[in-house]
């Protein structure tokens, strides 16, 4: 895999470079370079590792009628991510050997990014009976996180156990925070907006508490803890003191509960049910600030497909989840770039490097320098776009964003020197 | 007005119309040898109701049949309901079918004005304009129950702004306080609730009404009060602790009845629980407007399909 990048400007810092790539490893840099004959001219165009995300929801096998890794990988790597983690719940549950690795392989063959799956913490998704975590580890698949995402790992007992279990086994529990005792019938965020449209409130404390007591699980257990879709800015209160107390806790946020709130309820459309719900402008806020203090760590979509039967509905018929592969970009830079929260360098941070880390991957999320591979995400900062659900890449198009004109386009995006997506279209 | 989905649809203008028209046809139907106005001939009205009621149901069905209209009652069991039709596909069938309003009941909040935005939305295609009334929806709405309410509270005090009425029992798992509380905050009225903290939701303090909890300290300045209907399943929730506790702190016993003003109005949207949420002999007095109510429900789900299937008059 050979190319030649031209007039490109790492993390949209200094002089326009080149970079030479060769076998798929960057060989040189500097102004002015030639070399392959395969060139992506990068004029005016910001040069990111390629991004990495932990949560998307790709539906294979069981969902294919909301999406497949063949449509969630194109999705991604329009998106520009070169990595992607494919969470559990899907039918059959990704609770064995055997489906992970399946999983791994339909990724493999698509081939626009690398697919992770992520292993279930117990059988079924059940909650009861841990998974055969080591088993899955060590398969081909190489399963580097586990989550019983969707539903959350409840019994102390079994939490505490899967936490002590995947610290030998150098894995993350990721887990779903939410007390589903509080959160019976819940149907949006508790507060004013839902007790005007008569919707069961879904209490922050719901999430609070399990992040609360599993921070307590994972200090004693000495095992690493991923939080995922960090929703509350009492959450964000809860993970700053654990981790001031050395806790190895680590979190994500959804680029949806950076942007919206519950005000976009008020219509009734199921676009905007998501699970945890869209919160207050006091959370966003939180998010954000947590985000760049790094007390939230990465970014992760929570990309979540679902074809209109399951939308088109009476809101509390609506299956949770909103799509965000192709937007998550555009959305950190809406609510992160623009008000000066993070720097380009700092989209990388939580998009691509640090989610890397978490889990371990030792060719994603790397720096751009000599001997790295050339993995990239070449962003239009200032590009501008219209979200339309169904000109996206997923079969479904339950996009909340529908309409919204959003700053900065992935222009390009490359797997170890090989281009997956141009102006908006996949290579194959 | 295209459907009636929330009382947030209307302002007081839009409300007090209904209300007057809700009057005038009381009026010309008044000592009429057959109940019967011409005013909706031809015009098919569907009761669509996923919740067994018999009340706002049947009352919906006079209104029609008293104006003429062609009245066709669906319910959920022994329909295509029953055989798992999304809520949409059953709604559009009935508004190819030609129906010129569907009055729609249904268990999940916001039923109303999903069943509205694809009747909009596939309008082109179905060819008919099928106005929505909400009757009912979750916890979120029953505009027509607070209409008749304001009817009721208007034969008695000839006004409604500047009245202050309690409402009192379950607000947080009921359509009809919220219906009530926002309307009779547009039409001028001052509002109160009066709860346990476990059945107000979360964010009552941002809605337009004052939050009591205790009873006894409101009676005497109330003009009406309204008591809520308590579903027993609440108590399996530890909403409260028995009916027998719930009763002795919220329950319009006799003598908490006689706290009241001469003058106030005792209401109930019904059914009733009767030793419960409200005494038999309160609910039977002078003070209870309770069949009242009722009567003027039929007047007032008149005057909603007389605005929205003839257009409101000048």
């Amino acid at each position: 895999m050979n190319l030649l990048i031209t007039n490109a400007r790492p993390y949209g810092e200094g002089e326009p470079v080149s970079l030479v790539v060769r076998d798929g490893v960057v060989t040189e840099i500097g102004p002015g370079l030639s070399g392959p004959s395969e060139t992506l001219d990068a004029e005016g165009l910001v040069l990111l590792p390629g991004f990495v995300d932990l949560h998307a929801h790709l539906r294979e096998p069981g969902g294919e009628e909301s999406e497949t890794i063949a449509t969630g990988s194109a999705a991604a790597a329009l998106g520009g991510f070169t990595a992607v983690f494919a969470m559990p719940n899907t039918e059959p549950v990704a609770d064995t050997a055997v489906v992970v690795e399946h999983v791994r392989r339909r990724g493999a063959e698509v081939g626009l990014v690398d697919v992770h799956p992520v292993g279930a913490v117990t059988v079924g998704l059940e909650g009861v009976k841990m998974a055969e975590l080591g088993t899955m580890a060590r398969s081909p698949a190489q399963v580097r996180m586990f989550s019983d995402d969707g539903r959350c790992v409840h019994d102390p007992v079994v939490m505490r156990r899967a936490l002590e279990y995947a610290s030998a086994l150098d894995v993350v529990i990721a887990q779903h925070a939410e007390d589903h005792r509080l959160t019976a019938g819940a149907q949006a965020h508790e507060g004013v907006v839902a007790s005007r449209l008569g919707l069961a409130g879904w209490p922050a404390t719901a999430e609070e508490t399990i992040v609360a007591r599993d921070c307590a699980l994972a200090r004693e257990a000495g095992a690493a803890l991923h939080v995922c879709h960090v929703s509350s800015a009492r959450t964000v209160e809860v993970l700053r003191a654990a981790k001031a107390a050395g806790v190895r806790v680590s979190a994500e946020v959804t680029p949806h509960h950076l942007l919206l709130t519950d005000a976009a309820l008020t219509g009734y459309d199921p676009v905007h049910k998501v699970n945890p719900p869209l919160r207050a402008a006091a959370d966003t806020a939180a998010c954000r600030a947590a985000l760049a203090a790094g007390v939230i760590d990465v970014v992760a979509t929570d990309h979540a497909p679902h074809a209109a039967q399951y939308k088109d509905t009476e809101w509390a018929a609506a299956k949770p989840g909103m799509l965000g592969l192709q937007t998550a970009l555009s959305v950190v830079v809406h609510t992160m770039v623009e008000p000066g929260l993070l720097d380009w360098r700092g989209v990388a941070r939580v998009l691509s490097q640090r989610p890397a880390e978490l889990v371990g991957l030792p060719d994603q999320g790397r720096p751009i320098a000599v001997g790295e591979p050339a993995t990239f995400a070449l962003v239009d900062p200032d590009g501008v776009w219209t979200v339309c659900g169904a000109a996206l890449a997923s079969i479904a198009s339950n996009t909340p964003y529908e309409g919204m004109r959003l700053p900065a386009t992935v222009v390009a995006t490359v797997l170890r020197g090989r281009i997956t997506t141009r102006d908006g279209k996949v290579r194959t | 007005m295209k459907h009636l989905l929330s009382v947030s649809d209307l302002d007081a203008t839009a409300a007090t119309g209904l209300l007057d028209t809700a009057d005038r046809l009381k009026q010309a139907l008044l000592g009429r040898e057959v109940r019967k106005l011409p005013t909706l001939r031809g015009r098919t009205v569907i009761t669509m109701f996923y919740e067994s009621s018999t009340r706002t149901r049947v009352s919906f069905e006079i209104a029609g049949k008293w104006m003429s209209a062609d009245t066709v009652n669906i319910s959920a069991s022994g329909s295509s309901v029953s055989k798992g039709e999304s809520l949409r596909d059953t709604a559009l069938t009935l508004s190819a079918m030609g129906a010129d309003c569907v009055i729609v009941r249904h268990p999940a909040s916001g039923a109303a004005h999903r069943i509205a935005g694809w009747a909009d939305r596939d309008r082109a295609s179905t060819g008919t304009h099928t106005s929505i009334v909400n009757a009912g929806d979750g916890a979120h709405e029953h505009p027509t129950q607070a209409l008749l309410d304001a009817a009721t509270l208007r034969d008695r005090f000839g006004s409604i702004a500047g009245r202050r009425v309690g409402i009192v029992g379950d607000v947080l798992h009921s359509r009809v306080a919220r219906s009530n509380v926002f309307l009779l905050a547009t039409l001028g009225a001052e509002v109160v609730l009066v709860a346990p903290p476990t059945l107000l939701p979360v964010g009552v303090a941002q809605w337009p009404c004052r939050v009591s909890p205790e009873l006894d300290a409101e009676l005497p300045a109330l003009d009406a009060v309204m008591m809520l209907r308590v579903q027993a399943e609440r108590m399996h929730g530890s909403f409260f602790p028995s009916a027998r506790e719930y009763a002795v702190g919220y329950g319009l016993s006799a003598d908490r009845a006689a706290l009241l003003p001469d003058h106030a109005v005792v209401l109930h949207p019904g059914p009733m629980m009767r030793g419960m949420e409200i005494a038999p002999g309160v609910a039977d007095s002078s003070a209870s407007a309770i069949l009242a109510q009722v009567a003027n429900g039929v007047h007032v789900r008149m005057a909603v399909l007389y605005h929205l299937l003839a257009g409101a008059p000048e």
